[in-house]
């Protein structure tokens, strides 16, 4: 693989393809077991993370790496604060140098002191790259940077990749988004099973071309739809008037039905997860009615809205999905209590019946269900948040970010899942900021702008700038 | 495993220890004392372990079981029946651990403030209640028809007999019977599947649709009354209770046996074997430093605390090192 000097090396591949493995290697946080790695034609040897940044590598995470409760001057020079005395922090050519680096990155010079828990997922990602360009980084390496990012956070980084290209900076840009690759990479370098599986020039970058090296063969359906219709009878899932704690003042009035999956799309910060925390009970409802089947529930907790037949797979999985340190066995079971025991006492053979029944079913890749959940990869992590529910047959599924940091092979398998479910009369109501996957999966799609339904789409009015004009408040 | 495997090479490494020191020291008759001992540690330990596997911590022990104890006391001077007394302080103890739990799921404060704070109330209380120690000697005086009762309530708990001779290890006994029941509901039922859950993730847990105050409250429950169950026994087992040190330190000990044992504070982890072995530890610890002799010397009292840190720092290391290596993970 190689590199050159002004160069937007896009690296694609599904999960377990080995490019963290492959980059943690580069940002010398791993060491090869063998080959060479050459800078400028040197080899080079990194044994730690400083001696990739002496070399000019900086090695930006997918999770961001700042500390949130200092400022940004403070965290663009951690860990090589100029000092006085070899104690004493310098403030004030810290703070200027600070400066020229957000001016570089198109941040406003005021932010310099701002601590960066205030600052948003996009301005903290171009603090990131601050901070690598004051290690006078010739190479670096952006994991994922636009999973959290809005349009226009992302459009702004994409000017700010551009500027760097054009000063001579080299970037390896990782990303599962294709459309980000096409749009932003100079060559694409597909990575399949830990080996180079083929390189695209500019001119050949396309969807299918990448999507044929990276799981060998062609996808044809990948977004499913096994003839799924709406039915008919009252909605599944009906919010009149709702309002919620965090919510916006107005309220929110629509509905579901069964046999149907709805998109529902919007920036980030538009409200939609909040949306789908007041219905699953984790944030309070203030006003307005839900019903289900026809009629009114009231939901307090998630334990009602269980009862009342919704399910929840949550934007952060490792957060809210899945108890991480617990193995598939028992994360899959945990909702499913009540029909896993009697009087309290859990049958351990209908728990490995169930189990069982639910990975084959899923198709989960994991040595065995007493494997630990955190030690596999994000897409079957994500079959495992969806199982959680499938025992349960839901009247509504709510999917947040189902396909986030999920491999293209996995979530080919989770759409097919989906579409099978809406079938079975399931009402699907799938949030995501991934505009392909909405207009590809979605058989109406909602947009929230700022906490109000801006609008509402079908089959036939939905498009990419139909979207867009709603999300954004254009009218 | 692992964990069990190592605080039971302790404990064997102990036993031996006292044979080698002191072969008489490891006749029936200690043996019979330390494991009346381990029984009573067992039963504070279990409580507070349960606690810690919910991912929540309780430093009122002490203060509760010194204040049970007084109560216990008082109630039968007050002519009332030693069983319908201990139920009575047990119920106590049980409003005590609700309080603290809804404390901490309904003002979402932390189980480490709520019961430091309950550490300093239950010992005033137990101080303004009784300026001096109770005693059942003073109680049997008073009350001569209750005194068959409360030999009887002794014998069956504590295994002394009149003459506070130490017949049998009841008190062992008592505990493994809690050990059981708590390592059915640990390990078996919903309740302990969820607290596992809880103390690992509870958010997760909640957005399973599981409401996770109710199982977070029970084990503050549990806690409180196992640790009032500890202030009746010790009044049984040592006949006097002091309002000023009653139960003093006992929280430490307790915690330091379900860490011993494998519970991590972080919450999540835990066996009931484990717990019940950990809190083993410390009594024969105890009891074997006591009969260790260097260079013809003594060991010194004092010497004894120090001895309990560094097997904790220790067990914790060696736990450490060994997870490192089988997670393989940083």
């Amino acid at each position: 693989m190689q590199l050159a000097a002004g160069e937007v090396l896009a690296i694609v591949g599904e999960n377990g393809a080995g490019k963290s493995t492959l980059m943690k290697i580069l940002g010398g946080l791993y060491s090869p077991d063998g080959g060479e790695i050459r800078l400028e034609g040197q080899p080079v040897r990194f044994n730690n993370v400083n001696d990739a940044m002496n070399a000019g590598i900086s090695l930006i995470h997918q999770e961001l790496n700042l500390a949130e409760n200092l400022s940004v001057a403070a965290n663009i020079f951690l860990g090589r604060e100029r000092l006085a005395a070899r104690l004493w922090l310098r403030e004030r050519p810290m703070t200027a140098e600070a400066r020229t680096l957000l001016n570089r990155v198109g941040l406003s010079e005021s932010l310099v002191h701002a601590t960066v828990n205030q600052l948003a997922p996009g301005q903290k990602q171009l603090v990131e790259i601050a901070r690598a360009l004051s290690l006078n980084a010739r190479v670096i390496i952006m994991d994922e940077p636009t999973s959290s990012l809005t349009q226009t956070e992302t459009d702004r980084l994409y000017e700010v990749i551009f500027d760097l290209r054009a000063s001579g900076v080299s970037i390896i840009y990782i990303s599962h988004r294709l459309a980000e690759v096409k749009r932003c990479a100079d060559r694409v370098t597909v990575l399949r099973d830990g080996r180079n599986a083929g390189e695209l020039a500019k001119s050949d970058i396309s969807h299918d071309a990448i999507v044929r090296l990276m799981v060998g063969r062609d996808l044809k359906g990948f977004y499913p739809r096994s003839g799924r219709v709406p039915r008919d009878g009252p909605p599944t899932l009906e919010l009149k008037n709702v309002t919620f704690a965090g919510g916006p003042a107005q309220p929110i009035s629509f509905s579901l039905r069964a046999g149907e999956i709805v998109g529902m799309a919007g920036l980030v910060g538009a409200g939609r997860t909040e949306l789908a925390e007041a219905m699953f009970g984790i944030r309070a409802i203030t006003a307005g009615a839900v019903s289900i089947d026809g009629k009114v529930v009231d939901i307090h907790h998630p334990s009602d809205a269980v009862e009342a037949g919704l399910s929840m797979a949550p934007e952060d999985r490792r957060l809210n999905g899945l108890v991480l340190e617990k193995s598939v066995q028992f994360n899959l079971s945990l909702p499913n209590m009540d029909r896993l025991s009697k009087n309290g006492v859990v049958s351990s053979s209908k728990e490995s019946r169930l189990v069982d029944d639910l990975c084959a079913w899923l198709k989960v890749k994991t040595p065995s269900v007493h494997q630990v959940v955190g030690l596999l990869s994000g897409g079957n992590q994500q079959k495992v948040v969806l199982g959680k529910w499938l025992a349960r047959t839901p009247r509504v599924l709510i999917l947040d970010e189902p396909t986030r940091g999920v491999d293209v092979g996995a979530r080919s398998e989770i759409y097919g899942l989906m579409d099978k479910l809406a079938a079975d009369g399931v009402a699907v109501w799938m949030i995501s900021s991934d505009l392909e996957e909405v207009l590809g999966m979605s058989d109406r799609v909602l947009v929230l702008h700022e906490g109000k339904l801006a609008g509402e789409l079908n089959r036939e009015q939905l498009s990419e700038e139909a979207v867009m004009r709603l999300a954004t408040g254009a009218l | 495993m692992l964990r069990i495997a190592g605080v039971l090479i302790l404990l064997v490494t102990l036993y031996v220890t006292l044979r080698v020191a002191d072969p008489n020291a490891f006749g029936s008759r200690n043996l019979i004392d330390v494991a009346n001992r381990q029984g009573f540690y067992g039963v504070l330990t279990l409580g507070v372990a349960v606690l810690i596997v919910t991912g929540a911590i309780d430093l009122s022990i002490g203060s509760v079981a010194g204040l049970a104890a007084i109560m216990f006391g008082l109630l039968m001077g007050e002519g009332i029946r030693p069983i319908p007394a201990a139920g009575i302080v047990l119920l106590g103890g049980m409003l005590v651990g609700l309080a603290h739990g809804l404390l901490v799921t309904r003002l979402k404060l932390q189980a480490f403030l709520v019961t430091l704070c309950g550490l300093f109330i239950y010992r005033g209380i137990a101080r303004y209640i009784s300026k001096r120690p109770v005693g059942l000697s003073d109680i049997q005086q008073e009350n001569p028809s209750m005194t068959s009762s409360i030999d009887w309530l002794r014998w069956l708990l504590i295994g002394k007999d009149e003459n506070s001779a130490l017949v049998f290890p009841a008190q062992l006994f008592v505990m493994i019977m809690l050990a059981v029941a708590i390592g059915f509901i640990l390990h078996k039922s919903v309740i302990g599947r969820y607290w596992y859950a809880i103390g690992y993730n509870e958010s997760a847990a909640r957005y399973s649709g599981i409401a996770t105050n109710r199982y977070r409250v029970l084990a503050f429950v549990i806690s409180s009354t196992l640790a009032s169950l500890g202030g009746i026994l010790m009044l049984l087992d040592v006949r006097t209770a002091d309002p000023n040190t009653a139960g003093t330190n006992w929280e430490l000990f307790a915690i330091t046996g379900a860490v011993l044992g494998g519970c991590s504070l972080k919450g999540g982890e835990g066996t009931a074997i484990g717990i019940v072995l950990g809190a083993a530890v410390l009594p024969l610890l105890q009891n074997a430093m006591s009969f260790v002799e260097i260079g013809g010397k003594e060991i010194p009292d004092s010497v004894i605390p120090v001895v309990i840190g560094f097997t904790l720092l220790l067990g914790t290391i060696v736990d450490e090192f060994f997870r490192k290596r089988s997670v393989g993970r940083k």
